[in-house]
């Protein structure tokens, strides 16, 4: 028997049918055509479908659909305007914080709760603070480089050169 | 400091650039395999074998059919009508597509279900009922290799053992003769484990066959998309798939490293459903699967022998390998190199006397022998030339730095021929080392060490001076399935002076969009911003091998700098009858043609592009495009001089990092930050192989760790802070003097690593331990020692 969820999605609330045992990872992408939201396991082990549920970074894997009837869901399209980066974007891009794109959705997501929940983190909160989600490509130093740089510029503090240390 | 031609507005070679391809990935608008849906698309699910070796008495498919949803189910005797149920690997072996008769593996394919969602496929195939009479399997590649062990692969007529093949190079006689009359000898074995590349975008494909026009559009996470169009035609040929009707898609890839080189077999079965049904079949693993099923790497049982003496000179190495290659030799290698280019394995060190040997087993686990971030075995052989480098240096009392620098071969001695007939083209081995030494701070480390250990900590510095090999390759020599291993650039500039151009290769991550407009815009003095790149496509790409073994810059970077070289001389020509001059008056400055002695009557490359298309001399051809296939004369040698510090607890076994020091050589750099992010992520697929990761089997051939809760894929946490650096010596038989790079790291860090902890464990005799060398081990060999 399909069940009849109310959720807000990025902003606008949507009524939506799904099966009990939807998990909201498939609801996110299969119905609402969310796509940035990416699966990269079956285990809850590497946060690649990380979003905001009610503002706080969940695994979207690990959580029915029906769960979040009545919340509210933020994805990687919903955190800033296309064609603009929001600080985290930005620090992502200056410092070369990605490779292959698809760990970084659940990675910024992650990071979006973590700076607000700890505006200035260390470089040690960083990495423990995104160690729920895997990256393969990176070896993780520019992703703690691009947390550090997003801190710096949403505290209104001068970002650190993000040229490389490559000499 | 990298010198650079070009200004930032410009951004050729050796600019940071940030990466073009970067917004829409920022904004998850990147177009992965599982992102696309296509009407009417069916769904597929895979049911595995929960055995190592099995007859199939019996598949009953009639539950699974009642499944609301379900639309068919396939087995392998389905396929075994269109002939389709066994596939060629790339070696040449043969692969079950689904079986018939007997499951070789745990977790291998057994029936594929078809629905119309994906939740119905998986209810499908969990009802799909297989009876099976399970067989005692063969594990151990050494039992493998008795005489009485069961002969596994009874499909091949007249096959009486599980012996794949034999290789070896050198010169075994003179090799026997050097360690016969040698001072020092030392022997060691080492095991470098099973690993899986574990890219966290899994493998799948919508295969989309129209019954109309005959016609297949395979979309699909392959890292060769051509050969892949090809491997198709000659597959499938015989049920009327011809290649001028084929086209496969490489989207976006979530990471490759080489575990999207090969043909899967679920790959094979989406387009046979789709080819019968006439519609879409999406096909995509879960992570379980693709760490049970899907290409392993390495897996090599080496004996590593050096000979040399007392004061230090090393006179003769040899190696003896044993290869577990599962059911079937699935490798992805150069079909003339069966144990891939293993024979580098005397490594960055003046050696005129190698012996190399190996033999490739069947065993009943799954097939591979790919890549993990380096296919062609390179990672094995550095990691036993390092590791038995280091032990020769423990034996003799030298320090392994100074026993490095006392043998290594020479700057100047280059272009120089290694004894198993490779002509390594240039390096600067000596620079490389006493860079990374003054980094790090080598002498005061080893005062350190002496003070700690008079207290009894353990603390060790460990040492990989590797020599890589890339580039594959001259055509001679390099072939898969025949087809050379050349690689393709297409440029076309628009009037206005702006470029799209097409490769051969694939981007999984490596930032090919940002790196190849960087080469054009080099050469042509476009801004690369101004120039895209597109790859993936086979309707519109030029053909080309693919991206793995760190080849796209040596080949298709290559052929971009040719291609962009035959524009220019277009450019000249256009030039002089613009400005009314000879061609000889012309000098070439950064997109800019000038007259000798008059720089004031120059023509800029767009003015001279747009008269390509509006004003061209009379008899020359319109337009500006070119294509170049460039066959490299040769492989690129980078090289890398990595060292590591770590300090170990003695009561828990506990391995910390403390620091690591990277300095590579890749030749000229075409993007430093991107070539940094490279080996970062390459480092970072090191240490998980020497301290985390090994897919491990129980004798029953079952796998112990097949999901991302017990492959430990490092996190933030267990990554140390990489320190990173550079010495450049130009590959001299490259058009921009560039040499690979991706895989280096990968290669390189694990003996340092290794290095690092035997010699923190040194002290009390420990002299090797295999990868990956957890806490576990560690405590065991103290405790073993007394020492806990």
């Amino acid at each position: 028997m399909n069940k009849v969820i109310t959720v807000t999605v990025n902003g606008v609330q949507q009524v939506l049918e799904v099966e009990p045992r939807t998990l909201l990872v498939h609801m996110i992408r299969e119905i609402l055509n969310l796509t940035g939201t990416h699966i990269g396991c079956d285990t809850s082990s590497c946060g690649a479908c990380t979003i905001l549920l009610d503002g706080k970074s969940v695994k979207s894997c690990t959580i029915l659909a029906v769960q979040a009837n009545g919340k509210s869901i933020t994805t990687i399209e919903g955190i800033s305007t296309e064609g603009e980066l929001n600080p985290i974007q930005e620090g992502f891009k200056e410092n070369h914080g990605l490779h292959c794109g698809f760990c970084t959705p659940g990675m910024i997501m992650r990071i979006t709760e973590l700076l607000k929940d700890n505006p200035d983190p260390t470089e040690e909160e960083i990495r423990w603070g995104i160690s729920g989600n895997l990256c393969r490509c990176t070896g993780y130093n520019n992703i703690v480089k691009a947390v550090l740089y997003a801190s710096a510029k949403m505290r209104g503090v001068p970002t650190a050169s993000t040229e490389p240390e490559f000499v | 400091m990298i010198q650079c031609k070009t200004s930032k507005e410009i951004s050729g070679m050796g600019h940071s650039m940030k990466r073009k391809e970067d917004v829409r990935f920022l904004h998850g608008k990147g177009h992965y395999i599982d992102d696309l849906k296509l009407p009417g698309m069916l769904y597929m699910d895979i049911a595995r074998s929960p055995y190592a070796y099995a007859k199939i008495k019996n598949i009953d498919i009639s539950e699974a059919m009642k499944v609301p949803g379900v639309v068919a189910v396939v087995t392998g005797k389905d396929l075994e009508k269109y002939n389709l149920h066994w596939m060629p690997t790339l070696m040449s072996d043969t692969q079950m597509v689904l079986p018939t008769d007997t499951v070789m593996y745990q977790a291998q394919e057994v029936a594929a279900v078809i629905a119309t969602s994906r939740y119905a496929a998986r209810d499908g195939r969990e009802a799909v009922k297989v009876e099976y009479e399970v067989m005692k399997p063969v594990i151990d590649p050494f039992k493998a290799m008795h005489a009485d062990a069961p002969v596994l692969r009874t499909d091949k007529p007249g096959k009486k053992d599980n012996h794949i093949w034999h290789w070896e190079v050198g010169d075994k006689a003179k090799t026997e003769k050097v360690f016969k009359d040698a001072e020092v000898v030392v022997k060691q074995d080492m095991y470098i484990p099973r690993i899986h590349v574990s890219s966290i975008e899994t493998c799948g494909c919508v295969a989309d066959y129209d019954k109309v026009n005959n016609h297949l559009t395979m979309y699909m996470t392959t890292q060769a998309p051509h050969a892949i169009r090809t491997v198709i035609a000659l597959v499938a040929g015989h049920v009327g798939l011809s290649e001028e009707k084929i086209r496969v898609v490489s989207p976006d890839i979530g990471g490759g490293f080489g575990g999207k080189v090969p043909v899967y077999p679920g790959y094979v079965i989406a387009i046979a459903v789709s080819f019968l049904t006439g519609k879409p079949v999406k096909w995509i693993e879960d992570r379980s699967e693709n760490l049970q099923a899907d290409s392993f790497a390495r897996d090599y049982h080496i004996t590593a022998e050096l000979a040399g003496t007392r004061a230090g000179k090393i006179q003769a190495t040899r190696f003896k390998v044993l290869a577990d290659h599962g059911y079937t030799d699935a490798s992805a290698n150069p079909s003339k190199f069966h144990t891939g280019l293993f024979s580098i394995a005397t490594g960055s060190y003046d050696y005129d006397t190698a012996y190399m040997e190996a033999d490739a087993v069947y065993t009943n686990k799954p097939p591979g022998g790919v890549a993990y971030r380096c296919s062609f075995r390179v990672t094995e052989a550095v990691h036993a030339i390092e590791r038995i480098t280091d032990r020769f240096a423990f034996e003799i009392g030298m320090d392994p730095a100074r026993l490095r620098m006392k043998n290594f071969i020479k700057k100047e001695d280059f272009p120089w021929k290694s004894p198993t007939g490779w002509i390594y083209d240039s390096g600067d081995y000596h620079a490389g080392l006493k860079k990374a030494m003054e980094a790090i701070g080598y002498d005061a480390l080893r005062k350190e060490q002496i003070e700690k250990r008079k207290k009894g900590e353990l603390m060790g510095i460990g040492i990989s001076t590797f020599t890589e090999i890339v580039g594959a390759g001259p055509s001679k020599d390099f072939d898969i399935l025949g087809i050379k291993m050349f690689d393709s650039a297409e440029i076309r500039v628009h009037p206005t002076g702006k470029a799209i151009a097409r490769f051969g290769t694939k981007s999984q991550g490596q930032g090919h969009e940002t790196t190849y407009a960087q080469i054009i815009a080099e050469e042509l003095g476009i801004p690369a911003a101004n120039i895209q790149i597109e790859e993936g496509d086979t309707d519109t790409a030029p053909y080309g091998l693919g991206t793995y073994a760190s080849r796209s810059t040596p080949t298709a970077g290559a052929a971009a700098a040719v291609a962009a070289r035959k524009l220019r001389d277009k450019a000249r020509k256009i030039a002089a009858y613009l400005l009314e001059v000879s061609e000889d008056d012309l000098v070439w400055e950064t997109g800019k043609f000038y007259v000798k002695g008059a720089p004031e009557k120059s023509k800029t490359i767009q003015e001279i592009v747009f008269a390509a298309y509006t004003n061209h001399p009379q008899g020359m051809q319109a337009g500006f495009e070119a294509t170049h296939y460039y066959d490299p004369p040769n492989l690129t040698f980078p090289s890398g001089a990595y060292i590591c510090v770590v300090d170990i607890d003695k009561e828990t076994g506990a391995i910390h990092v403390r620091r690591f020091v990277a300095i590579d050589d890749c030749g000229h750099i075409i993007n430093p930050m991107i070539v940094q992010g490279q080996v970062h992520g390459g480092l970072t697929q090191g240490i998980a192989p020497a301290m985390y990761e090994e897919l491990i089997y129980d004798e029953d051939g079952n796998i112990l760790n097949g999901t991302l809760m017990d492959y430990l894929v490092p996190t933030a946490v267990e990554s140390p802070k990489w320190e990173t650096g550079h010495v450049v010596t130009p590959s001299p038989h490259h058009p921009i003097g560039a040499k690979g790079v991706g895989e280096s790291p990968t290669v390189g860090s694990p003996p340092a690593i290794v290095n690092a902890i035997v010699d923190a464990l040194s002290p009390y005799g420990i002299k090797h331990m295999d990868i990956p060398v957890t806490p576990f081990k560690v405590w065991k060999a103290l405790k073993e020692k007394g020492v806990v």
